[in-house]
């Protein structure tokens, strides 16, 4: 790839150009109300081919799931099917508007409602809002509701959250803004939330648990059912991060396990493209007894056949509005479209897939990385990148695998394994992927030991090398005419 | 079907590796009493049939967005075909966060671009990597005032010209601290002179929309300094389209702007995803939810990009994040890059008089018919693109005829959120709506008095 330096958009900007021709006003032009404009709107001039080659050149240093590897664990980085993105865009879902009458959007409702029942199913929940825009957007949501639920009951006294100290920072973070307080939960030697920590943290100021299962270490909680049966024994509830539903759906749905709510990422298991970071999707899904606290508006079938057959409702003691109009529903599209082709036995299959290519990698692996917890594990598990007595360090094999053209896992996390990289192959790649994987990773394992400086050095095939991350918060150089200064 | 590879033979292989004989076995921690459900789905279509499926789905929408005079928050602007050129490419949208820079060098210059940009546009100094959409922004700029009060002012004065579900979004943010919202007298009718009298010791932010829910420009001379005089913070809810003509928030001293960017090359997709913009002063910039991205060196003293301040976020300070925020809206924001990029300044200023001269012509025109009054409630206020008629029949009426016997997709009732609105609607005129379906709304509004 070139290493020279793309020039921004402002750097391009000539003035005059111009990037678009737009039709001449068909109506008499209004006076302009002189005291509301502004002069200039400062925006850069460039040519239509400028642009399309601004953007390709920028595409090209950018590495996706299209291009390769990106075993990025708890994010299920998995093949993103090329239907779903005609069909998002299909003029009829794209350009239709929230604010049509119901009557207006009937095809739109259809797909909501279909989805809402499925995603119920798949988790084993009573209800199902489609409204949040991503995962910890959901745990918001579903915190907000079993604050709801506790309030309602007399019980707001319930100010607790226990959380497993393998957890998302998503957890501890929406918790706060929910306004409980995060209590940690240690694991055990077996990589499961520590049994007797649970049983001792439980009284009647805990509102629930948040649990991840698997967890983070990619591990299928030994005592789920006992973990479960202490909250809810405590009066707390049990919520589910659905982040690594990715292993289990189609094998256990949490509901059956006892879970009160979780959230579903589409972008992850239903393959809604991450998109550099979003829009996501974060659906949550509940159990009886917190269905009517669910953020809305849902829709819901008309109860007579005569009126149009899908309406929208708030539930009943709903908790309000979490996003404007119905959340995301372009990935929703989406992930209607995902699950249909795959029906039951589909999912099941990526599940069952996932789990296997995950176990291949550890087992591949563990002589050449200690892997702290090496037991059969879901669809990740988690290894110690450091090379032992060789300065060699999880941040440096992660920068090395992107010279053999993979996407490094994500690397320090969870926080209780030092050196952490946490593999997540998913269910799309073939095994002679992961075998080329095992591959790069044992060389590097090799460098480390016979070059250590050029993995300490990695990246060598990157546009950049490493990058000054200190610089760049002392200086917060965060658009392009910020001139650095003391931040 | 599904998307796995593995033939019979790779994955008998992989199991022998492992070391256990069938993938049942792999799931032996699973609680034997619910393992492996009956799952009642649908049974799995091709690729052929889930088409046509989607087709037929969508075909049961109306959908014409030249004759579409709906908006209040989600609008059917022109996009250049460039912008979905962009988002198509499978490096960007098949990517996920920039947690390793080196790999991730486009969509970080992009996301830089893109804070540049809002940041010119909007008037303000920093900009972070997008939001949700515009309700979840200005739910954050709420937290953000409410923390920059350091937990001494709990009062968030937010004017009920503000889009009503923005309003409810915020409500629901709040429910779990110990701040509250006024909005003035009970029906929304207060005026900006009635809401600076709200503001007091107690007041951590006042939030106004600009142009306004009904589509006018607020009178905001002195407003800041009334609000800065008070020690709280002014947050304005704008439309970025506006900004191509009208001044900035900037320029009349807000501290934070939020807006739903969807406007900017985004379709309206019933509602989401859209693009959540969030900017504000610098002093700010380490109470800023989401990420950042910032400007730096790599090892060569080449220029590069990294997510930076990242100690303000869920990953690394956990339970003292800023927000939970993690996965925002990148890629809509990618668009709107293209899109403000391709429309560039004289663009951009071009679409916003297009909306102003066309929705100023339907207004007129709507005006002269008999039993109409246009903006009845502040005759004189500039307005962008968006404007508010009294009706001599209700909207719901109103609007199954035009759907029904003209096939227009008419305006936003009113009356459901504003009381003292009963058979008034707000419509919306952009640069797809040519002369000729304008004319085509009148016409059919005239005989639906007569």
């Amino acid at each position: 790839m070139s290493a020279v330096t793309i020039p921004t958009v402002y750097e391009l900007s000539v003035p005059g150009r111009h990037g678009i021709d737009l039709p001449e006003p068909d109506v008499p032009p209004a006076p302009l109300p002189a005291g509301e404009l502004r002069a200039d709107c400062a925006l850069p001039e460039l040519s239509q081919v400028d642009v399309v080659r601004h953007y390709l050149a920028l595409s090209q240093r950018n590495f996706g799931v299209d291009a390769g590897f990106y075993p990025l664990g708890s994010c299920t980085m998995k093949f993103n099917p090329k239907e779903n993105e005609e069909i998002a865009r299909i003029a009829g879902f794209a350009e239709t508007h929230p604010l049509q009458e119901p009557e207006t959007v009937q095809g739109n409702l259809a797909v909501m409602f279909a989805l809402q029942q499925w995603l119920a199913e798949i988790g084993g929940f009573a209800a199902v809002s489609l409204q949040p825009a991503a995962g910890a957007h959901g745990e918001f949501t579903g915190l907000l509701m079993m604050r709801a639920y506790h309030g309602e009951r007399g019980e707001a006294t319930r100010t607790r959250i226990l959380i497993p100290d393998s957890a998302h920072g998503t957890n501890p973070a929406s918790t706060t803004m929910a306004g409980f307080t995060a209590v940690e939960v240690p694991s055990d030697a077996r990589g499961n939330l520590d049994l007797e920590a649970v049983r001792a943290a439980c009284d009647d100021t805990v509102a629930g648990i948040m649990m991840t299962n698997p967890n983070t270490l990619g591990l299928f909680e030994e005592h789920v059912e006992e973990v479960v049966r202490l909250v809810r024994g405590c009066g707390g509830l049990v919520y589910g991060d659905g982040a690594n539903l990715n292993a289990i759906a189609g094998i256990v749905r949490p509901g059956d396990l006892g879970f009160d709510v979780m959230h579903y990422n589409l972008h992850k298991t239903f393959s809604t493209p991450h998109g550099g970071g979003g829009p996501g999707s974060g659906p949550v899904g509940v159990s009886a007894r917190l269905a009517d606290f669910l953020p809305g508006p849902l829709v819901a079938a008309a109860p007579d056949a005569e009126a149009s057959r899908y309406v929208v409702a708030m539930p009943a003691k709903s908790i309000g509005r979490v996003s404007t109009f119905y959340g995301n529903f372009g990935m929703l599209v989406r992930a209607y479209a995902y699950i249909k082709r795959h029906g039951a036995a589909g999912l099941r299959a990526n599940s069952e897939h996932a789990v296997l290519n995950a176990n291949y990698l550890r087992v591949k692996l563990r002589d050449a990385y200690t892997v702290p917890f090496d037991r059969i594990n879901m669809h990740e598990f988690v290894c110690r990148g450091a090379v032992e007595g060789t300065g060699v360090r999880a941040l440096d094999v992660a920068k090395r695998l992107l010279d053999y053209g993979f996407h490094p896992p994500t690397n320090y996390f969870p926080l209780i394994v030092p050196e952490a990289l946490m593999i997540e192959p998913t269910e799309t790649e073939s095994k002679p992927t992961l075998d080329a994987f095992v591959i790069a990773m044992r060389a590097i394992a090799e460098e480390a030991r016979t070059n250590p400086a050029l993995v300490k050095g990695a990246p060598h095939e990157t546009p950049v090398r490493r990058l000054d991350e200190v610089k760049a918060a002392r200086e917060l150089v965060l658009s392009d005419r910020a001139k650095p200064q003391p931040g | 079907m599904t998307y796995v590879p593995h033939t019979e033979h790779e994955t008998r292989e992989m199991l022998d590796a492992i070391g256990v004989p069938r993938v049942d076995d792999l799931f032996a921690d699973v609680p034997a009493g619910v393992r492996f459900p009956k799952l009642k789905l649908p049974p799995p279509s091709s690729e052929m049939e889930i088409m046509a499926e989607m087709q037929a789905l969508a075909a049961r929408n109306c959908v014409d967005p030249s004759l579409s005079f709906l908006g209040a928050g989600a609008y059917h602007h022109f996009r250049p075909a460039v912008v979905d050129y962009v988002l198509r490419r499978g490096e960007f949208y098949t990517s996920y966060t920039q947690y390793q820079p080196e790999t991730s060098q486009g969509m970080l210059q992009a996301l830089f671009e893109y804070q540049s940009m809002i940041c010119r546009l909007t008037g303000m100094e920093v900009s972070n990597a997008s939001h949700y959409n515009g309700a979840t922004a200005l739910a954050e700029a709420v937290l953000l005032a409410l923390n920059a009060a350091q937990g001494k002012r709990s009062k968030i004065v937010i004017s009920p010209a503000v889009h009503p579900q923005y309003r409810a979004v915020v409500r629901t943010y709040l429910r779990a601290t110990h701040a509250t919202t006024v909005t003035g007298d009970e029906d929304g009718r207060s005026d900006l002179d009635q809401l600076r009298r709200l503001l007091d010791g107690e007041t951590a932010a006042l939030v106004i929309q600009n142009p306004n829910f009904f589509g006018q420009c607020e009178p905001v001379d002195g407003l800041a300094e009334a609000v800065h005089r008070a020690g709280a913070l002014l947050v304005v809810v704008t439309d970025p389209i506006a900004l191509g003509l009208l001044r900035p928030p900037g320029a009349y001293g807000a501290d934070v702007v939020v807006a739903d960017g969807q406007c900017l090359g985004i379709p309206p997709s019933f509602g989401g995803p859209h693009l959540g913009v969030f900017a504000s002063r610098r002093e700010h910039v380490r109470r800023l939810s989401g990420h950042l991205v910032g400007e730096t060196v790599d090892a060569e003293g080449r220029r590069g990009y990294v997510l930076t301040l990242a100690t303000r976020e869920q990953h690394i300070r956990r339970a003292k994040a800023t927000s939970n925020i993690c996965t925002n809206a990148a890629a809509c924001a990618l668009a709107a890059a293209a899109y403000l990029a391709t429309m560039g300044k004289q663009g951009l200023r071009g679409v916003a008089e297009l909306c102003f001269h066309k929705s100023h012509h339907a207004a007129a025109e709507i005006g002269r018919l008999a039993g109409f009054t246009v903006n009845p409630q502040a005759p004189s206020r500039p307005f962008f693109k968006e404007f508010v008629v009294r009706l001599p029949r209700p909207p719901a009426e109103v609007n199954r005829i035009l759907r029904v016997q003209h096939g227009i997709i008419g305006g936003y009732d009113l009356g459901g959120d504003f009381p003292h609105l009963a058979n008034h609607m707000l419509l919306a005129v952009t640069e797809l709506n040519t002369r000729a379906a304008i004319d085509r709304l009148v016409s059919a509004l005239s005989r639906i008095a007569a």
